[in-house]
């Protein structure tokens, strides 16, 4: 069964001071997230990443279309009791302390008294917190109160965790503990749908991605599939001075070291440059293919729209 | 559903009780009572009745203050900080269940204020009458009439915070306040204009809120009874009026997107 169905879903927004124009923050969205799959939802800012998290959470309301939710329609309260949820740069009631946050969501989740306390305590250990339970959120820094934010989406033991940029505002090592947090929720049959611009968390963690650009889906489809679709590239080495006039005509990217000249160019083009080089006599040093990342990907489909922040 | 109001409407209670800004209002509002006192003694014979009006004047304006400060940001700051977020989005929390558990949490949070005011204009009103008799029993029923006042506004407060910015909702509030205040004038004028005058002021005059009809402490300092009908009259006023402004709050914040 697929943990998210989504069909046709769209959200326009009226925007001009009458309210007269209308901006279109989701076209038209289909697409599907199955049980225990980690789904990376990728995309430029205003790619409309988080509105597709709102919208599937009920926050906003959609224009058009339809999407279910764990097998329940859209705004199905009773599917909430199965999901967790991290908002984008999270803010929580700072006048509590994460043991009181934690025990007023698990309540509302409607988690039994007499597991809270244990699920409260667990969720903060699992996010490296068990020693800051007792302090008050306004003294902690982003980087611990995105933790929280983690602890409160997992804390009453949901089916399906949506991230909105989970790793946002947290250091390498709290990066890596996330990554570590979300093969764990995964590894226990958790399904686990998150939204990122960082490329390299998305292609180490995500069995499956969307790139999403400017409101549009650009492509679906498993990682290694989908780095199919970008022709590869090889890199060339060979001893020498200088870059070989006919190898830059093919277009290859020639840089030259000390003695070593390297060219990156299509593979499709390897035969022909090559032959250049035997002609010229250089000494072939090695010849490598090189692996298209999902950067490649994801500026091959969103290139020409020239996306503003995207981390490799 | 209980479980999930009570939850909402206790951490509301808690994040108000942990604001420094709600104890200096309830200490100012303490001093007013205790100068009251003062005021009293310079005032021949008439310091019980100074000390009754400033007392209960003071336990009301402050209330009212505490009720709009508050109020105002009840829905507004959620949506502004994102707090809400986390309700709404992934907890099996309907809309108005949240702002149900946030107007009760509020208006917990104004009667223990009131209370704990009451207790010190309740002390004030022993050291200057030597002692309490029957007659104070009319002070319980003007605080009651307060705590009536309280809810209304905090009804109001909230609606106005489910639609606007918390400035916007301040000032709105602040104005429905001073002009229910001024009900029962409103009305008599209504009655002195004529035509299609007088039926479209006599309806802004019952629509706005009878703020006057639930102030007697002017009554009760001069020991005047206050009749047991105004009292129910007063009680199923607020309950009608809270109920409508409450139902007008979820129509619009059902209907909200939270962007």
């Amino acid at each position: 069964m697929s943990a998210i169905e989504i069909e046709g879903l769209e959200k326009s927004y009226k925007t001009g001071f009458f309210g007269n124009k209308l901006k279109q923050g989701l076209k038209p969205l289909t697409l599907s997230v199955e049980e225990g799959e980690v789904f990376g939802c990728l995309g430029p800012n205003g790619a409309g990443k988080t509105t597709t998290l709102k919208l599937l959470l009920g926050l906003v309301f959609p224009t058009g279309g339809t999407a279910r939710i764990l097998g329940r329609e859209l705004g199905d309260i009773e599917a909430k009791r199965s999901i967790g949820f991290l908002p984008e740069q999270p803010y929580f009631y700072d006048h509590l302390t994460p043991l009181e946050l934690l025990d007023y969501y698990a309540k509302l989740s409607g988690v039994d008294s007499r597991e809270r306390k244990s699920k409260v305590e667990r969720a903060l250990a699992r996010v490296g917190m068990s020693d800051s339970g007792r302090t008050q959120l306004r003294k902690f820094s982003k980087g611990m109160l995105q933790r929280v934010g983690i602890a409160q989406a997992i804390v009453h033991d949901p089916k399906l965790v949506l991230l909105d940029e989970p790793m946002s505002g947290l250091d390498p090592i709290g990066r890596r503990e996330v990554r570590d947090l979300v093969q764990e929720l995964n590894e226990e049959g958790n399904t686990v749908f998150f939204s990122t611009h960082i490329l390299s968390d998305a292609e180490t963690l995500c069995d499956r991605v969307a790139v999403l650009n400017k409101g549009e889906l650009k492509g679906v489809g498993v990682v290694a599939d989908l780095l199919r679709e970008v022709s590869g590239d090889a890199e060339v080495v060979w001893r020498g001075a200088q870059a070989i006039p006919e190898l830059s005509a093919l277009g290859a990217h020639c840089h030259a070291t000390g003695d070593v000249v390297r060219a990156r160019l299509p593979e499709r083009l390897l035969e022909t440059a090559l032959e250049a080089l035997r002609k010229s006599q250089a000494r072939l040093t090695s010849v490598t293919p090189v692996q298209a990342t999902l950067e490649d990907y994801f500026l091959a489909r969103i290139g020409d729209d020239k996306p503003k922040e995207v981390n490799a | 559903m209980m479980g999930r109001l009570a939850a909402i409407a206790f951490n509301t209670y808690r994040e108000a009780v942990r604001d420094r800004v709600l104890y200096n209002l309830i200490l100012f509002a303490l001093l007013i009572v205790g100068s009251s006192v003062l005021f009293g003694q310079i005032s021949l014979e008439i310091n019980r009745i100074v000390l009754i009006n400033l007392g209960l004047t003071a336990i009301s304006l402050f209330g009212v203050v505490i009720a709009i400060f508050i109020g105002i940001g009840l829905v507004s700051k959620e949506i502004e900080k994102k707090t809400l977020y986390t309700v709404l989005a992934a907890r099996p929390v309907r809309r108005w269940e949240f702002l149900t558990g946030k107007f009760l949490g509020l208006v917990l949070t104004l009667t223990v204020n009131a209370l704990l005011m009451s207790v010190g204009f309740f002390a004030a009103v022993m050291y200057v009458s030597h002692g309490l008799g029957r007659g104070d029993l009319q002070l319980v029923t003007a605080i009651y009439f307060i705590l009536l006042e309280f809810v209304l506004i905090t009804a109001l407060a909230l609606l106005f915070s489910t639609f606007s910015t918390p400035i916007f909702s301040s000032i709105f509030a602040f104005s429905i306040f001073a002009v229910g205040t001024f009900a029962e004038d409103l009305r008599g004028f209504a009655q002195m204009a004529h035509g299609s005058t007088r039926w479209a002021m006599t309806g802004v005059a019952y629509l706005v809120p009878n703020f006057a009809a639930l102030n007697v402490i002017s009554q009760v300092a001069h020991d005047t009874v206050v009749a047991p009908k105004l009292i129910l009259l007063n009680t199923l006023y607020v309950l009608v009026y809270t109920g409508a402004v409450l139902t007008a709050s979820v129509w619009i914040f059902e209907r909200r997107n939270l962007k």
